[in-house]
């Protein structure tokens, strides 16, 4: 693809599903087309990359992400996933992916039991990802929390191998918010396709409606998701 | 109508944030006799009529793929329930 212009992002619609529309915002303030996908939908309607948005999908019951897992849209995305398609997860979109397994690990409920919703800073341990490569490896950006069950966790030997292999995408900074293991904020798959992340980058894109605006900051550090897939997509 | 009792817990080392907080509850009631609590989940899969081996087998695989994710929890039983037993 060499038009930034004819990129195509996909945003599924789940039942319980809140943060669609802001992602869906998030792809055109960026500068590609976004195309609603609905769960029940098999088809993917040809998108360059997907984005599995936040929210409550089907109440968060059994665990959360475990019952939009088996949306047919779901089917479709593992399986372009799998072909290199980027997806990225963002909060119920992260734990739906860890369902589905195309992530590992799981979330549980944060470990002081109450709902966070915060300006959250976190570094980018890994930028050579879909979905980060136009931020500086190190960098540390501000993004909103949000959720209740955003505890990270996995056995030791899936952490120690996310760790030796750069897997480990985001990681929170200034206090481990909720208890995930090895402050783990976000990863990617081996092929680093796939990313999710419990913070919200969605919500930071606009100037005035993301975090708060301190010194140089615009409060707009989410929108790099969306520029590095872009990249990636014309890069590819 | 029969049941199938599929009794799913986090996993030990999992740390289970709601049963400390059923923990931390317990002694403000006056219940300190108790040293932990773990909470888990119970599900009930009713069966028209009799509960054959072929059903048994599929809710043991319902329980390990659908009703528990292996990653945090174990699937410690899956039992079968009578008509008008153990209600």
């Amino acid at each position: 693809m060499s038009d930034l212009k004819s990129a195509r992002i996909g945003v599924i619609t789940f039942p319980g599903t809140l943060d669609d529309r802001d992602a869906a915002r998030a792809v055109r303030i960026a500068g590609a087309e976004a195309v609603s996908l609905w769960h029940a939908d098999t088809d993917l309607q040809g998108v360059d990359a997907v984005v599995v948005p936040g929210g409550f999908s089907y109440g968060d019951y059994l665990r959360a992400g475990a019952i939009s897992r088996f949306a047919p849209a779901m089917s479709a995305v593992v399986d372009a996933a799998k072909g290199g398609l980027p997806v990225l997860g963002i909060c119920n979109g992260f734990q739906i992916l860890t369902e589905t397994h195309l992530l590992p690990g799981s979330m549980i409920k944060n470990n002081h039991l109450h709902f966070i919703c915060r300006e959250q800073n976190l570094i980018v341990e890994n930028n050579q990802t879909a979905w980060t490569n136009q931020y500086e490896q190190g960098q540390t950006i501000t993004v909103p929390l949000k959720n209740q069950d955003g505890q990270f966790v996995a056995d030791q030997r899936t952490l120690d191998e996310l760790e030796a292999e750069g897997r480990v995408v985001f990681r929170y900074s200034g206090g481990n918010p909720n208890g995930s293991r090895n402050d783990i904020a976000g990863i990617s798959n081996e092929r680093g396709n796939v990313v999710g992340l419990m913070p919200h980058p969605e919500h930071a894109v606009e100037v005035g409606f993301g975090p708060e605006l301190t010194g140089s900051q615009t409060g707009t550090d989410g929108l790099a998701f969306f520029h590095s897939v872009l990249a990636h997509l014309v890069a590819a | 109508m029969a049941r199938v009792i599929v009794d799913v817990m986090p996993k030990p080392e999992i740390l289970d944030p709601q049963g400390k907080a059923v923990n931390g509850a317990l002694p403000r009631l006056g219940f300190t006799q108790f040293a932990s609590v773990r909470q888990g989940k119970r599900f009930e899969l009713e069966v028209e009529g009799e509960v054959t081996e072929e059903i048994l087998a599929a809710a043991r695989e319902a329980a390990e793929s659908v009703l528990s994710n292996p990653i945090i929890e174990d699937v410690v039983s899956v039992t079968v329930a009578e008509e008008g037993a153990d209600k």
